[in-house]
């Protein structure tokens, strides 16, 4: 307050050039904003907890969901050998990648199987090829069969090599002998660990096996310099006789899958930690590894339900501004006592279930139902030649104006409220007729009321779901029908989210249009 | 025998990381899908139980259908809430491949069958993924007006009647998605039922299933609720209708509307439990003991006189007895009945769990067309 009186004291002394000092001799236009920062502040301070509260449960949440639209680090998690070698793969030279890449596949696989994620990679694929799923589902339960000989080997040279302990004590004395061994002993130790267990205690994998080989033959055991060193020489001279593995015929082997490029070019296209995949689906295109494309035409949907979506939202707002209009007239140009009960007429769809009203349009709308029954006993039409009015977009529009009126007539009626009645008899007295005076005196008055209803009325409308899910058959579903059905069937969260993303993207792009055209400001609720 | 089946569940518990009666939590969160399929497994083992172990308090959660999603968004906030959850064979599999369910060893947490059966036997070839513990058996099947006056006194009797627009005309209902739907439609396309699968694999198998379908497209009411071919039936709104069979069993039985049956080529379809991935000790201890008295072959053959759905365990079948308030015979009600299967086919989940995302989306493309 002292702050508030002492710039009202620098307005009276201030000279006419300069800066304008205080009192306190601080520039005028500084103590004035630490002034209004203060209330700025104590502003902040009172709507802070809403303000938390709705970062934390509604601007974050949903900032999460649709950073899933890019999201895609599942597939560099868990195969990271195979995506590190398959950035050198050309697939239009070589229809499959090299045999390295297979090398590293069967080091990741084996690792995800033992941890259980190999599937969840499979489903995540699966969207893009079909047949993934299965073929990593399949591949995880032969993992282990590879490179058997050398397991066999290994174990028969030196009953030492059955022992936990002594794999544990090569790891550790490991060094930077053993490249291969070392880097699958870190993924063993982890998921052995995360599981509540001590790596020295448990059996080794057998892909601990194949890599310790796979060093050993690249003559690891010179370079090594450990306790193990004899046991080493002796296995590398044991292992000598053997073939080593054969990772591309290995691969086919657990799973002939792994010899179709398809396969390959998919986990290839989609390696990159984000990626652009599923927004191109949301709009009826591909990612494959020749760029873009569009979608098959029988797979085409998500661009026309954007486009019904909208369409259907207009004319259901149009709807609610032609039936919620003269309603709102009358309840504010009524009597008290009557318009009070009309008031309870309207508001008494709020009270009811969302599900009930939906369920008795069915039973209203159906074709053995209440209004075609009337109409055929009226003679309007015939008996075999009932009208079809729901389970198609008909029966959609009907049930989701009807729902959605009291949101154009609540704000419709509080702006009218506020247009004085001697306007219209002002315009009248002058000289307007009936049409007249409503077109050119009360109509423009209630414009923002039509404003802020329809924007209710649209926003709501873009997003409904359980009524089009409802009565909507298969022409009167929306675009967030399939949002839930890749939320709640197909799991492709992904997917989804770029859908929502889409979605949210057009009705801020409508707003701003809208602002553009009738101006925000010109939006009343009452 | 109640005091061996606790002796044996005690012991099996134990063998189980050593958790004893003491450890076990007291509070249960049971997923299921509401309804009559729900009161059945109140009726058949949940009332039961908690007659046995009166500390022990169950909530429901009407999930099911949502299950999956649910379950992993609760993985992902790290707060698992539920305790065991009744799920699809197919929505098993797909949690078992996220691994948000847990695998078990049927043998070592089932009660083996009264004559010495292991369960995995008992359950045979119902176990479809190794998180899935079944229950019942229930199938797709098709119910249809029997007082329908152009059909000139014809009653449907087999799948391809379906397709029949001339001998029995008529609204149809059939499901939203393309499980069984494509496989009916090819069926009846002249395909062999063992080459189903392998056909519509192919591009153009899925388009000869689509065209099938378009023959009666503009016939059809496509329903997404089980309970919605049963009430467009009741209305005289459809003529024929795909849905449960329990369904069709209440609105023919229960209900005693002008409706049949018809069984052929019903599409079978499994449910049961599966446990969350990452419960606590003390709440596992407590879902396995209950488990282990649930799937019993007594409990799921009581199942059965709640609702008309088959139990999964063979040892159950002779066991089934009658309706509890009907008093009516449920074995020739049951999907499972030799009368009702003989051209009944399964469902491939497998096949399904890869070819879903593919297919659904022509299928709802075409739909929307």
């Amino acid at each position: 307050m002292s702050d508030m009186s002492q710039t009202h004291g620098a307005e009276t002394q201030s000279p006419p050039s300069g800066p304008v000092l205080a009192a306190d001799g601080r520039p005028l236009k500084h103590s004035l904003n630490r002034a209004l920062r203060r209330q700025k502040m104590r502003a902040l301070m009172l709507i802070a907890p809403l303000l938390i509260f709705i970062l934390i449960t509604f601007i974050a949440p949903i900032a999460d969901m649709l950073f899933r639209s890019v999201e895609n680090q599942i597939v560099e998690d868990t195969l990271p050998r195979t995506v590190a070698v398959l950035g050198d793969w050309d697939p239009e030279a070589d229809d499959l990648p090299p045999p390295a890449a297979f090398a590293g596949l069967y080091r990741d696989l084996f690792i995800a199987a033992e941890e259980k994620t190999h599937t969840r990679l499979g489903s995540r694929l699966n969207y893009e090829t079909t047949g993934i799923s299965s073929l990593f589902r399949k591949s995880g339960r032969s993992m282990d069969d590879v490179g058997e000989e050398i397991v066999d080997t290994i174990e028969a040279t030196d009953p030492i090599w059955e022992e936990p302990a002594t794999w544990a004590a090569l790891a550790e004395s490991a060094g930077s002998a053993l490249p291969d061994f070392s880097n699958v002993w870190a993924d063993f130790a982890r998921v052995v660990r995360a599981d509540g267990d001590d790596p020295a205690e448990e059996n080794p994998w057998e892909v601990l096996h194949v890599s310790l080989a796979e060093d050993l033959r690249a003559g690891a055991a010179a370079e090594y310099d450990g306790p193990l060193k004899a046991e080493l020489g002796q296995l590398t001279q044991a292992l000598a006789g053997v073939a080593p593995v054969d990772y591309v015929a290995a691969m086919e082997d657990v799973d002939e899958g792994w010899s179709d490029p398809a396969v390959w070019r998919t986990i290839r296209t989609y390696a990159p930690r984000l990626t652009s995949g599923y927004f191109l689906n949301a709009v009826d295109m591909q990612l494959t590894d020749q760029g873009v494309a569009q979608q098959p035409e029988d797979q085409r949907l998500y661009l026309m339900l954007f486009q019904r979506t909208l369409i259907m939202s207009l004319t259901i707002t149009l709807a609610t501004i032609l039936l919620g209009y003269p309603v709102a007239w009358l309840l504010a140009n009524l009597p008290m006592r009557v318009s009070n009960i009309l008031m309870i007429l309207v508001l008494l769809p709020f009270w009811t279930s969302l599900l009930v009203r939906t369920s008795a349009w069915k039973v209203l709308l159906q074709q053995q139902g209440v209004i075609n029954d009337l109409l055929v006993w009226i003679g309007i039409i015939a008996d075999d030649n009932r009208l079809v009015l729901i389970n198609n977009a008909t029966g959609t529009i009907i049930a989701m104006t009807h729902i959605l009126l009291p949101f154009m007539i609540l704000p419709l009626y509080s702006v009218m409220q506020t247009i004085p009645p001697t306007y219209l008899r002002a315009a009248k007295s002058l000289g307007a007729n009936d049409w007249t005076a409503f077109w050119r005196v009360y109509f423009p008055q209630s414009v923002p009321g039509i404003g802020a209803g329809s924007i209710l009325v649209f926003i709501l409308a873009i997003g409904y779901y359980i009524t089009p899910e409802l009565v909507g058959g298969t022409t009167g579903v929306f675009i967030s029908n399939r949002i839930a059905y890749h939320i709640s069937t197909s799991l492709n969260w992904g997917l989804a989210a770029a859908l929502g993303t889409i979605l949210l993207a057009l009705v801020l792009l409508l707003y701003w249009v809208y602002d553009k055209l009738v101006g925000i400001d010109n939006v009343k609720l009452g | 025998m109640k005091l061996k089946t606790t002796l044996l569940a005690t012991s099996v518990l134990t063998v189980l990381g050593g958790a004893a009666h003491a450890q076990m939590a007291n509070d249960m969160t049971v997923v299921s899908w509401g309804g009559a399929y729900q009161n059945s497994q109140l009726k058949a083992y949940v009332e039961p139980y908690m007659a046995n172990n009166p500390d022990v308090s169950v909530t429901w959660d009407e999930s099911s259908a949502e299950a999956v999603a649910k379950l992993r968004a609760q993985n992902e906030a790290g707060n698992l809430t539920w305790d065991l959850v009744d799920v699809t064979a197919a929505d098993a599999m797909r949690l078992c491949d996220e691994g948000l369910a847990m695998e078990v060893d049927h043998d070592e947490i089932l009660a083996p069958a009264p004559d010495g059966t292991s369960a995995s036997d008992d359950f045979g070839d119902m176990i479809v993924s190794d998180c899935f513990i079944p229950q019942i058996a229930y199938s797709y099947t098709f119910g249809y007006r029997n007082d329908v006056a152009e059909w000139n006194g014809n009653e449907p009797s087999e799948i391809c009647d379906v397709f029949d627009l001339e001998t029995f005309p008529g609204k149809r209902s059939l499901e939203r998605r393309p499980h069984n739907n494509m496989e009916w439609a090819l069926i009846c396309d002249g395909v062999p039922r063992d080459e189903v699968y392998d056909v519509l694999e192919t591009d153009e198998g899925q388009e000869r299933a689509l065209a099938k379908l378009d023959t009666i497209k503009d016939q059809t009411i496509w329903w997404t609720a089980g309970a919605d071919t049963p009430q467009l039936l009741a209305d005289g709104e459809i003529v024929f209708g795909s849905t449960y069979n329990g369904r069709l069993f209440s609105v023919i039985v229960e209900q005693n509307q002008p409706v049949s049956m018809m069984w052929d080529s019903q599409s079978y379809d499994l449910d049961g439990w599966i446990i969350p991935e990452g419960l606590p000790e003390d709440r596992l201890a407590r879902v396995l003991d209950f488990l282990y008295f649930a799937t019993d072959t007594q409990r799921l053959a009581d199942q059965a006189k709640y609702i008309s759905y088959g139990p999964a365990r063979t040892s159950s079948a002779p066991l089934v007895g009658a309706h509890a308030e009907l008093g009516i015979e449920m074995g020739p009600h049951m999907p499972t009945n030799p009368d009702n299967a003989t051209n009944a086919f399964v469902q491939n989940y497998e096949w399904w769990a890869d070819y879903r995302d593919d297919i659904d989306a022509k299928f709802q493309a075409w739909l929307a067309q």
